[in-house]
């Protein structure tokens, strides 16, 4: 070993050792092939369909004039919220303190990259004129909750992206020498991206400073990216949106999402990466009371939100309130209430549920209702203006959607997908560096 | 009908003869149409030119048969067509000095539907796109039904107007609510905000597309319509300019449509023509607007569904008719 490579207060073995468990699914090999290439035909497939959509209109959608925003806004609102886990994990646990973050903050910010970098593509295959999206900063006008979101989406997955990357350099300092047998361009990749990193104190010092500035930037980005979003519905005069607790109701589901998000992804590392010693048992059982935490705050909002006006039965809140409860929606709502709120939260509580396998499942359930409800959240109150919807084709009463947008609304997660592919296969998903450095005090201690 | 009492006959469609309109109609019967005529009446010329620099609109340079080069008010010039950019400057800006109000009578609505049909010509939309529709209400049980047409209600606090990202839709210093189909991105932001559905979508190429294709774009008639963009009630911005009545306003056979000038209190009947106070029809009628809790201020007021002149029952759609 050169001197380039020796750390600060840290063994050379250490690192070693670490650094080729982490760095053992860094290289490109049969299974990655095929996935990425399934992953890029299916997507083929889903642009294809959005070219359909380029020449012929919304009209291959189902979305009309009565209900106009469909399953593409509630999907950019699910990206949005799912995006939030970035900050949740890496900068409010770290800020207070948490050491065992540190093998999940860097799934949690690829989590949040990838979601909210494409959650800015969803809104563009939601606009009638995709052509005009420069408008959008020509013609801005600051009264518009429109280029509030477009500001703050840019703005959170620039600071995300930097803090997934910081952190990183290091990491790949560490890397570059020890990748023997990798394709010759990530070598070269790395070799660049190393920036010259020569594990200086100073260097590190430096390091640190530029991530903690992220981080507090990023906390009120991220509030705010969500609560813009919540009020892209609040702002407007309809039964179902018109709340004035939408801002911390979202913001509150985004941590749910977000932590199945992470869940499934940390399980998906832990098998496929065999990390099973970096990533274990008892991370899952944190992120089991984390999760219970963020469930049992977005219940308490559900109550608030559903219950207050189910109490008065205004005319319009009676009507939106009947849909949801008892009417055409009645199975969607209480699936995604029962299933992705109420039943885990019990779960929770058993020991024997917070570990992987369970979680596993419990997570994919709560990511699956966490989508629905965003559905639910934009759809239904469209449904039931305040004045009747008459003389108008059929199809245009009710909102189904259609194969075609559901096709589109798929290439978003396959592109997600393929970030976080990427990213995770390339670079190395658990810091090494920081782990080291744990692994260290730990003994210490 | 208690509004009859200040009624004043008018000859033609015109909503009022105002001095500005007799004017220009003097100066274009006077013949700015040959430029013989321009060069011997330098003088009426000069004066002429220096009022309508005031209104800063378009010139245009026309060559006098003495050689000389004059510069004239592009809209005066006979045969004229105003280019996009003049089309757009005054379509934003409106028309100077009005405030325009629309009253629909709900005791006369019998939903003949003409009106729906005029405008669909007018604006080249298809039978089941709507700036304006007529609806069957009925508040409760016990309270009777009755027909409502429904425009854009020109909200004088529009919230469409307010969530628009790019200034699309906007509003006029003469109160209209218009939209500018070249800036829309098509977001449906403004459909979300509206409380009346007043505003439609071209899901589709419009049904006119292909025939439109090489006109200049009205911002006042919105035609040509374009694909992924809104479209809505203009209150028929382009008659308006032509001291016309709306093309809803004058097809209605049962007299259900007030339209006119708040500013001048007066309001003309679009199928009797007769001219009323805006203030007198409102207050002896029990005018209203729809939704006041939302504040929006609504420029289209309604005349209560009292005393009407028909039988309701017998005009009244089953609900299969409410589908089309
Ligand atoms: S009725 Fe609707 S579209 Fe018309 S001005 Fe009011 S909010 Fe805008
Ligand atoms: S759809 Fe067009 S008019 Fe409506 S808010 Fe968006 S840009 Fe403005």
């Amino acid at each position: 070993m050169n001197a380039e490579t020796k750390i600060p207060g840290l063994e050379t073995e250490k690192i070693d050792r670490i650094a080729s468990d982490i760095l053992r699914p860094v290289r490109i090999n049969k299974v990655f092939i095929i996935w990425t290439a399934f992953l890029f035909i299916a997507l083929a497939v889903c642009l294809y369909v959005y070219t359909i959509q380029l020449r012929k209109g919304l009209i291959i959608t189902g979305i009309r004039d009565f209900t106009s925003w469909g399953m593409y806004i509630a999907n950019f609102v699910f990206f949005v919220a799912t995006s939030l886990v970035g900050m949740l994990i890496s900068c409010v646990l770290g800020l207070i303190g948490f050491k065992w973050i540190t093998p999940l903050s860097r799934i949690a910010e690829i989590i949040a990259v990838a979601f909210a970098a494409i959650a800015g593509l969803v809104i563009i295959s939601d606009m009638g004129r995709p052509d005009r999206l420069p408008y959008v900063f020509l013609h801005a006008r600051v009264q518009s909750p429109i280029l509030w979101d477009v500001t703050v989406v840019t703005t959170y997955f620039v600071l995300s992206l930097l803090l997934w990357f910081f952190p990183l350099i290091p990491d790949i300092a560490v890397a570059k020498t020890r990748l023997k047998g990798r394709p010759a361009f990530l070598i070269r990749i790395y070799e660049i991206l190393s920036f010259k990193w020569v594990h200086h104190a100073e260097q590190y010092k430096i390091l640190r400073q530029a991530v903690k500035i992220l981080i507090l930037l990023i906390i009120p980005t991220a509030l705010a990216i969500h609560t813009v979003t919540s009020w892209l519905f609040a702002v407007n005069p309809r039964a179902g949106w018109d709340s004035t607790i939408f801002g911390p109701y979202f913001v509150s589901g985004a941590f749910v999402s977000g932590t199945s998000a992470l869940i499934i992804a940390m399980y998906f590392f832990r098998t496929n990466y065999r990390l099973k010693d970096y990533i274990t048992d008892f991370h899952f059982e944190r992120l089991a009371r984390l999760l219970f935490l963020v469930s049992a705050v977005y219940l308490y909002f559900n109550l608030n939100e559903y219950l207050v006006p189910a109490y008065k039965m205004k005319k319009f809140d009676a009507v939106h309130i009947h849909e949801l409860f008892t009417g055409d929606y009645a199975l969607l709502f209480w699936v995604t209430q029962t299933m992705g709120l109420i039943l885990p939260l019990i779960l929770l509580l058993f020991k024997r549920i917070r570990r992987p396998l369970p979680m596993l499942i419990i997570a994919l359930f709560m990511f699956a209702a966490a989508w629905l409800k965003r559905y639910i959240i934009v759809v239904p109150p469209q449904g039931h203006p305040y004045l009747p919807i008459q003389y108008v084709p059929e199809e245009w009463m009710v909102y189904r959607p259609t194969l075609m947008e559901s096709a589109i609304t798929l290439a978003s997660f396959l592109l997600v997908l393929i970030i976080i592919t990427l990213l995770s296969k390339f670079f190395p998903v658990i810091p090494i560096v920081e782990t080291a450095h744990e692994e260290k005090e730990n003994e210490i201690k | 009908m208690g509004g009859k009492k200040n009624k004043n006959k008018a000859e033609n469609t015109d909503i009022q003869q105002t001095l500005e309109a007799s004017r220009r109609d003097f100066l274009k019967k006077a013949g700015i149409s040959g430029a013989a005529v321009l060069s011997g009446a330098a003088a009426v010329l000069a004066g002429y030119r220096h009022e309508k620099s005031k209104n800063k609109g378009e010139f245009v340079k026309v060559l006098t048969t003495d050689n000389k080069l004059v510069k004239i008010a592009a809209e005066e010039v006979e045969g004229y067509e105003p280019g996009l950019k003049e089309l757009q400057k005054r379509g934003r800006e409106g028309i100077p000095g009005k405030k325009w109000v629309m009253i629909i009578d709900l005791s006369k609505c019998r939903n003949a539907r003409k009106c729906i049909e005029a405008c669909q010509s007018a604006h080249h939309l298809r039978p089941y796109e709507y700036h304006i529709n007529t609806l069957v209400m009925q508040e409760s049980v016990n309270t009777p039904a009755y027909f409502m047409p429904k425009p854009c209600q020109h909200c004088d606090n529009p919230p469409c107007v307010s969530v628009c990202p790019v200034d699309a839709t906007f509003k006029r210093q003469d109160g209209v609510v218009l939209i500018d189909n070249e800036r829309c991105i098509g977001c449906r932001f403004c459909i979300a905000a509206c409380p009346y559905s007043a505003r439609m979508f071209h899901w589709e190429e419009p049904v006119n597309a292909q025939a439109d294709k090489d006109k200049e774009y009205d911002i006042e008639l919105n035609v040509p319509q374009k694909k992924g963009t809104i479209s809505k009630c203009l209150f028929s911005s382009d008659r308006l300019r032509e001291n016309q009545l709306p093309y809803c306003v004058s097809a209605c056979p049962n007299g259900v449509y007030y339209f006119g000038d708040e500013n001048e209190d007066a309001v003309t009947n679009g199928t009797t023509k007769e001219t009323v106070k805006l203030s007198e029809l409102l207050k002896q009628n029990g005018g209203y607007r729809l939704m006041p809790e939302l504040g929006t201020q609504p420029r289209v007021y309604y005349l209560p569904p009292k005393n009407r002149i028909f039988d309701f029952d017998q005009d009244k759609p089953r609900e299969e008719d409410l589908i089309i």
